[in-house]
């Protein structure tokens, strides 16, 4: 047995698992791994500007490649930076091996230079934390971060590095088996269980399948296809689960929850069975608890047993990989008898399809529809706020066209990063990122990530002046006590602003003029008949990102809107 | 809202236990008492923690443990037949001559040792259940003027024939 060093043994491992791309910011406390990195061609290093960006790219990167994304960072404020960012991966479920460089194991609690206690930081918002104390045990603990973090329900594993143990002399060898006690993920379906269910489903006159995010992650996209049009059960779902069936499916009926479609709510509030597949039913999904499907039995299939009867009581509980479920469903369904609830459910949705009031000028959903009719085949990336709601209700999908989101943190500032990341992960495919004015600017400094790496992803910059979800809740609930959203407003202006006044600041940052300080393109698109001509000179642009501000309407709505702890059908149509 | 009682083994390791209370404290689930020791395996521990819950957050409560990548297994000790003791120190001061003639009756009728006094403080060691140890804590606290009370946190193991909680 050969002894390396502990770095040397780290790149084996990521050479093992098949990395090819990590995500690294250097510092003191990682300076020797960086150094046997600079020796190896086959590992690509790709350094953003921030850590918190850093970790989502590597979400991105995950999340739209299915591999596990991996973050390098040092110790102290590099490590703390991360924290954001693992927390967004583990609501979401994403894989994530975020290894973070510590001081010397003699110095540990000596409040060291660049000390900071990652592992108890983040214990909480991981799926899995260990300092690595011995060389010894560096192969192993490698070993299993990966493995728990791509097994059972996918999350962010934190791995903790030590100085003395990566330069440290041990072991060349990385193991290829895991045997950790207390984890033995099963994504087996018990067939007894899943019978009842589909009894149940037999039975029911007014069927509907809740799906959740669940499903894109298992890759049980053609498997939900086809369980629907066997069964001709129609479907909803919620932001994480849109995609996993082609939304222009006559039986898709759009997202539930608080800016879910009408037809959609009220599915989910008549229904008899809800047969929810890979959801954990989040508040923003169910809204008031009692009233939730509140004459519907409840089927719930999820591969982790705790987001089982956790916030709605379910009548026949599966614990299961949802692939596997649906796989194993097509053994026992048949066709439904369902047209009297189709049709009524078709007329909700003719009657109230999902518009955008707003006046003739631009809008988000005329961009969007734009992007639905230009684009079969791209990944779509959004930040956190009214333009990802627009998105989610407006975008277009199938199997060729995938939507990343922040959807159980709502991290602003995630969408750009994260595009970054997916564009790395998919170089011939078109990456967008949609943005707001106000996420933009959490992560602006990936612009120079972008540049450096020559990645030419298009960012839709929704520009309405204003933090505009706040914005919209303080327009519908708080007498339009504009509190802080405006985001021109200047020392200079009145303390109550109202809002609208040809007098206001101009806009700051200028982000066209921004976009070129950063070696980028900028355009800016003022009126609807510029957003083709915008797109065309984006999509010429190969060698970089390119910038399309939308200036739009401050007082465009995401609607519907199912208000804080009302009941789901209780939706707010129009303002 | 009842009382509950669960046994966990774990690895022993760093972080676990406060990996544990952190998962109590993170998701507000009520935590009133856990204690934990080395097993007869070095490399596990075992954990008897006390709680108080509804049995839905109950149950959610076993899984988030069973969820737990350190967590070897979750025990519902609840209703199964266990021997369940607690170690609780009394030091009862400022005794007059009748106070420690009352001390050391007490001591005999309770089946607690006295393990240390001198002429107005005794201190009492007492391995019973944590009900009966409530039961003495009031006792001394109406009938005597200074205690201090220090108490271990209850452990258990599960019965062979049969049962003491």
């Amino acid at each position: 047995m050969q002894q390396i060093r502990g770095t040397s043994l780290l790149v084996k491992a990521l050479q093992e698992e098949g990395v090819d791309t990590i995500f690294g910011y250097p510092g003191g406390l990682v300076t020797d791994i960086f150094d046997e990195l600079y020796h190896h061609d086959d590992i690509k290093v790709v350094l953003p500007r921030h850590e918190q960006a850093l970790v989502h790219e590597a979400d991105g990167y995950a999340r739209s490649t299915g591999k596990v994304g991996v973050c390098l960072v040092t110790g102290g404020p590099g490590a703390a930076n991360m924290v954001t960012g693992i927390a967004t991966a583990y609501y979401d479920s994403v894989p994530l091996v975020c290894l973070s460089g510590q001081v010397a194991s003699s110095l540990i609690g000596d409040d060291a230079f660049q000390e900071a206690d990652i592992v108890g930081i983040t214990r909480n918002i991981c799926k899995h934390g260990v300092i690595v104390n011995d060389r010894k045990n560096l192969g192993r603990i490698l070993k299993e971060a990966f493995y728990i973090a791509r097994t059972g329900k996918p999350g962010p594993v934190l791995v903790d590095l030590p100085k003395n143990v990566m330069v440290e002399l041990g072991s060349d060898e990385y193991p290829d088996k895991v045997n950790i006690r207390g984890y033995k993920p099963s994504t087996k379906v018990h067939i007894g269980q899943l019978k009842k269910a589909v009894d149940l489903l037999n039975t029911s006159q007014k069927p509907i399948f809740l799906i959740g995010g669940g499903v894109n992650i298992a890759g049980a996209q053609a498997e939900l296809t086809k369980l629907v049009e066997l069964t001709k059960i129609p479907v909803v779902t919620t932001m994480m689960g849109k995609g996993s069936i082609d939304t222009k499916h006559p039986y898709y009926l759009g997202n539930v929850g608080m800016h879910g479609s009408y037809a959609a709510n009220m599915a989910v509030t008549e229904c008899d069975l809800l047969f929810s597949i890979g959801t954990r039913f989040s508040d923003r999904v169910t809204s008031k608890i009692s009233e939730f499907a509140r004459n519907a039995k409840i089927v719930h299939i999820d591969i982790d047993s705790a987001a089982i009867s956790k916030n709605i009581k379910v009548d026949i509980p599966i614990v299961a990989d949802a692939k596997e479920a649906i796989t194993a469903m097509l053994n026992y369904v048949n066709e439904h008898e369902t047209a009297e609830w189709l049709q009524q459910l078709f007329t909700w949705q003719a009657t109230h399809p999902l518009t955008m009031q707003s006046n003739n000028g631009l809008t988000a959903k005329k961009v969007i529809d734009h992007i639905n009719e230009t684009c079969q085949d791209a990944i779509v990336v959004t930040d956190v706020g009214q333009h990802q709601m627009w998105t989610i209700q407006f975008l277009e999908l199938n199997r060729n066209m995938q939507l990343l989101t922040s959807g159980g943190m709502g991290t602003m500032g995630y969408g750009f990063p994260a595009a970054l990341g997916a564009k790395l992960g998919n170089e011939h495919k078109t990456v967008i990122c949609i943005s707001g004015d106000g996420g933009m600017q959490m992560n602006i400094q990936e612009l120079a990530t972008a540049v450096a790496e020559e990645l030419p992803v298009i960012i839709c910059l929704f520009n309405n002046s204003s933090l505009g979800m706040v914005r919209q809740v303080q327009t519908l609930f708080f007498e339009k006590n504009y509190s802080s959203i405006c985001t021109r407003r200047r020392k200079s202006c009145p303390r109550k602003c109202s809002g609208t006044s040809d007098q206001c600041p101009p806009y700051s940052p200028d982000f066209v003029a921004l976009a070129k300080a950063y070696g980028a393109e900028g355009i800016r698109v003022t009126t609807e008949g510029e957003i083709g001509a915008a797109f065309d000179q984006a999509l010429k642009n190969t060698d970089g990102p390119t910038i399309i501000e939308f200036i739009i309407d401050k007082d465009d709505l995401v609607l519907p809107m199912v208000q804080g702890g009302k009941p789901l059908y209780e939706m707010i149509l129009e303002y | 809202m009842e009382k509950r009682w669960l046994s966990l083994f774990v690895e022993n390791d760093i972080g676990v236990l406060s990996k544990i209370s952190g998962l109590f404290s993170g998701k507000a689930y009520n935590l009133e008492s856990l204690t934990v020791g080395m097993t007869e395996d070095e490399t596990v521990s075992r954990m008897t923690i006390r709680l108080i819950s509804d049995d839905e957050t109950f149950e959610q409560i076993k899984k988030q443990l069973n969820r737990c990548i350190e967590v070897i297994k979750v025990i519902d000790f609840t209703n199964s037949p266990i021997h369940m003791k607690e170690l609780l120190f009394v030091k009862v001061r400022k005794c007059s001559k009748g106070d420690l003639d009352e001390l050391f009756r007490i001591a005999e009728v309770f089946g607690v040792s006295i393990i240390d006094y001198d002429k107005e403080s005794v201190l009492m060691e007492c391995v019973q259940t944590e009900s009966k140890n409530n039961a003495l804590i009031t006792l001394l606290s109406s009938d005597f003027q200074s205690i201090e009370v220090v108490r271990g946190g209850s452990v258990a193991i599960e019965s062979i024939s049969i049962t003491e909680r």
